[in-house]
């Protein structure tokens, strides 16, 4: 009797550490960022809209931001789009884009069709950008509060639920 | 024998395939050439995330591979390069994971596992001594004491 207890103790222990383990799977496929809680990246790109501007990380300081990584060769970039048209709409953070590795001319021709969320949008052309903000896969979007830390971080299309269960709170 | 032969010809195919993933000539320095072969190698694709970005054709992997060479240019070390990567994706960028606090359990396992191990071992052999000398103890009674 008494040899089976260790064997069993051991196998009761592996069981809870693979319930566990699986429990938490479904969080493994996002990816932490390790911007969280730091300085938004330094950046300077051309304006999209604006050939003879430049947009640059002070865009970003003393208000409450949203930063929205898309292009247009992006599905979920236009599945998100409408939900990005009411954010501006609702007026309480500005959004600035970064059009990561697009096709000038087809980002333009894509706002002015389907209506510009942006407050200003910068051309990432070689995605350097994005790199320094640890994008994998648009779209992304960050909340970068008014002394320009990186406080949230979405990865997937955005929609009116997610951006007032995850976003509007930090915003209160 | 048409199997064998098949299986030898997809597998050529494929070969040539993964040499094309890659199509930037290779550095002119032969020393940062091979440090950033190895690097590409242990830096994940963040994108396919289980495959190198060495052998990943997707653009994101192939910026990431045009840093890992501005940087070796830049003269940068190969631990600056990973920490550089780090710092942006996070430690899920290292296939080769590096020790930290919050894996420290694990990269110790073996070590623990194995003391457990011999633990046991020197318990059962001290045991079946023990039982020996008991047993010798026992053929030295004399048969009519018994």
């Amino acid at each position: 009797m008494n040899r089976f207890v260790l064997p069993l103790a051991a196998f009761a222990l592996l069981l809870i550490v693979l319930i566990v383990g699986l429990r938490h799977a479904p969080e493994k496929g996002v990816i932490v960022s390790p911007l969280l809680g730091k300085s938004a990246p330094q950046f300077t790109l051309p304006d999209l809209l604006d050939e003879q501007n430049q947009l640059r990380t002070d865009a970003l300081r003393g208000h409450w931001s949203l930063v929205n990584v898309w292009g247009t060769w992006c599905e979920e970039c236009r599945v998100e789009h409408a939900t990005l048209l009411q954010i501006k709409q609702q007026g309480r953070v500005p959004i600035i884009g970064i059009d990561w590795k697009d096709d000038d001319a087809q980002a333009r021709s894509w706002l002015s069709e389907m209506g510009n969320p942006y407050d200003h949008v910068g051309a990432d052309r070689e995605g350097r950008v994005a790199i320094d903000w640890g994008v994998y896969g648009a779209p992304e979007s960050f909340l970068v509060n008014p002394a320009g830390t990186v406080v949230y971080k979405h990865v997937g299309a955005l929609s009116p639920q997610i951006w007032a269960q995850e976003f509007l709170p930090h915003l209160l | 024998m048409k199997a064998p032969a098949l299986l030898a010809i997809g597998l050529l195919a494929w070969a040539s395939f993964a040499l094309a993933v890659d199509s930037t000539p290779p550095l002119s320095n032969p020393v940062l050439q091979q440090r950033y072969l190895a690097l590409t190698h242990e830096l994940r694709c963040m994108q396919c995330q289980n495959e190198a970005l060495a052998d990943s054709p997707v653009g994101l992997a192939s910026d990431l591979r045009r840093d890992v060479r501005e940087l070796l240019q830049a003269g940068q070390s190969d631990d600056q390069i990973r920490d550089h990567m780090v710092a942006r994706y996070g430690e899920f960028i290292l296939l080769r994971p590096r020790m930290n606090w919050r894996n420290a359990w694990l990269w110790s396992a073996p070590a623990v596992f194995m003391l457990i191990g011999v633990i046991i071992a020197v318990r059962v052999l001290r045991d079946r001594r023990r039982r020996v000398d008991i047993d010798e103890l026992d053929a030295d009674v004399e048969p009519s004491e018994r």
